[in-house]
């Protein structure tokens, strides 16, 4: 099969690949690329835990046809702490173990940070839906929902 | 696994020759959401996919003089809900659209893909529907448009034909005292498919209904318009009667299946409902007071 040159950028990153026409960004991410961060849960744009932006907006990478990022920019939470220094969803995520089993986290926190750039003082109503992509398996939305509200906070608080 | 192709044509003329001299082979690529899901299920094999975000015409949102809009056949959900104008002129269209999927579903998935993808719970549908969209579609011979309730023909089909492609939506211009809002019945809040939806567009003068459109989702074979319930609400004040009869005439238009999200007779009563639910936001709205 012939493969696709794709010319990049991950965060921040130029990046290039050779991918087959149908694989998914998330197959390339994952398993081209070493960037194992970002989850295949269903693989059908269900569950959300493969989530990453695409210039800047949310989608599920397994919804996402490797061919077509060239030229694009993308971010997945490996782009999401600042070297040592972690994202204040990230820690505040381990603050107040709003993860259990883990899986669903980058997912959840890619989302949330994505939602936190658009609406900085989310209601918990608004936290709810913006994250009813994001399924998580232990069913621990509670305390997501409270640390993503939480987060907000002090990152309004700060700025 | 055979060979397959992507391309991204940068031009409508480019999208169509590929896809006709695919001869049937080729998808067509928007927000991809529906497409691969069925490439990964192996209920689609393409032999070649034309990505068609490339292509201005189709990825595009206009507003034309006389209040008329344009809307891109693959423009994404998200990023018509960002456009300034489009949710204050046509509410009940955008809010039927943002109802898909989650919000990286809306990243992504498009109007266009929705009524393509030919099924009868399709949200955006019966609210295009309501809103008297017609379609432009262009193909080997050219271009043509159609009204887009002669769009989908069964579940899963379109009238289509061999090598046309959807290029979009044109929303017809707003009169003064317009309004439109679209429902649906899910058993849960979100993330879910229509069990029945109902789109409903006014124009308004002095409280008395001067024109109507309704469309009926998830209820038969294919979206309806249903002409008779329109007909009853215009010259009405929409009195108990006039939306007791236009409820009792969408309940009539229904031909649904039992399936397990819902019942023949469970779909047919809340076809009523949601009408005279789906009537009053409308009617809020083309009043300003909503």
């Amino acid at each position: 099969m012939a493969k696709l040159h794709v010319t990049t950028t991950i965060n921040g990153e130029p990046t290039e690949f050779l991918c087959d026409p149908s694989q998914s960004m998330l197959d390339v991410l994952r398993n081209s690329l070493g960037l194992t961060g970002s989850k295949e849960g269903c693989g059908t744009g269900d569950c959300g835990s493969c989530s990453i932006t695409l210039d800047g907006r949310l989608t599920c990478s397994c919804l996402v046809l490797a061919a077509e990022v060239g030229g694009h920019e993308i971010t997945t939470i490996e782009g999401m702490a600042q070297g040592d220094e972690l994202h204040p969803l990230q820690q505040k995520f381990l603050e107040m173990a709003a993860l259990q089993c883990g899986i669903c986290t980058p997912g959840v926190l890619m989302a949330a940070r994505s939602l936190l750039e658009k609406n900085p003082e989310p209601t918990e109503t608004e936290v709810r839906f913006w994250l009813a992509g994001n399924l998580c398996r232990c069913t621990g939305y509670d305390k997501i929902v409270r640390a993503v509200l939480e987060t907000a906070a002090e990152m309004r608080s700060a700025a | 696994m055979t060979d397959i192709r992507y391309l991204a044509p940068p031009t409508l003329d480019e999208a169509v020759r590929a896809f006709a001299a695919a001869q049937g082979a080729a998808r067509i690529l928007a927000g991809g959401t529906d497409l691969l899901v069925q490439m990964r299920n192996g209920m689609v094999h393409p032999g070649t996919i034309i990505d068609i975000k490339k292509i201005p015409e189709m990825t595009s949102i206009t507003e034309a003089a006389d209040g008329s809009f344009w809307v891109g056949a693959a423009v994404s959900g998200a990023v018509l809900a960002e456009h300034p104008r489009f949710g204050k002129v046509w509410p009940g269209v955008l809010e039927a659209i943002n109802l898909i999927g989650s919000t990286q579903v809306q990243g992504r998935a498009s109007a266009g893909g929705n009524l393509c993808h030919g099924s009868p719970a399709a949200d955006s549908v019966p609210a295009m529907v309501a809103a008297g969209a017609v379609l432009t579609i262009a193909g080997p011979n050219g271009r043509r448009t159609m009204p887009v309730e002669a769009f989908p023909v069964g579940p899963g089909r379109t009238s289509l034909a061999a090598g046309e492609i959807l290029v979009g939506f044109t929303l017809p211009a707003r009169p003064a005292g317009s309004g439109d809002a679209y429902l649906r019945m899910i058993p849960r809040t979100e993330m879910d498919i229509a069990v029945v939806g109902v789109g409903v567009s006014l124009t308004m003068a002095g409280g008395v209904v001067t024109a109507a459109r309704v469309g009926l989702g998830a209820a038969a074979p294919t979206v309806l318009l249903v002409a008779d319930a329109a007909k009853v609400l215009v010259g009405s004040k929409l009195d108990d009667a006039a939306l007791n009869a236009a409820a009792a005439a969408c309940s009539a238009a229904c031909k649904p299946i039992d399936d397990k999200r819902g019942t023949i007779v469970y779909r047919t009563k809340v076809a009523a409902v949601l009408l005279k639910r789906a009537a009053a936001i409308a009617a809020d709205r083309a009043q300003g007071r909503a």
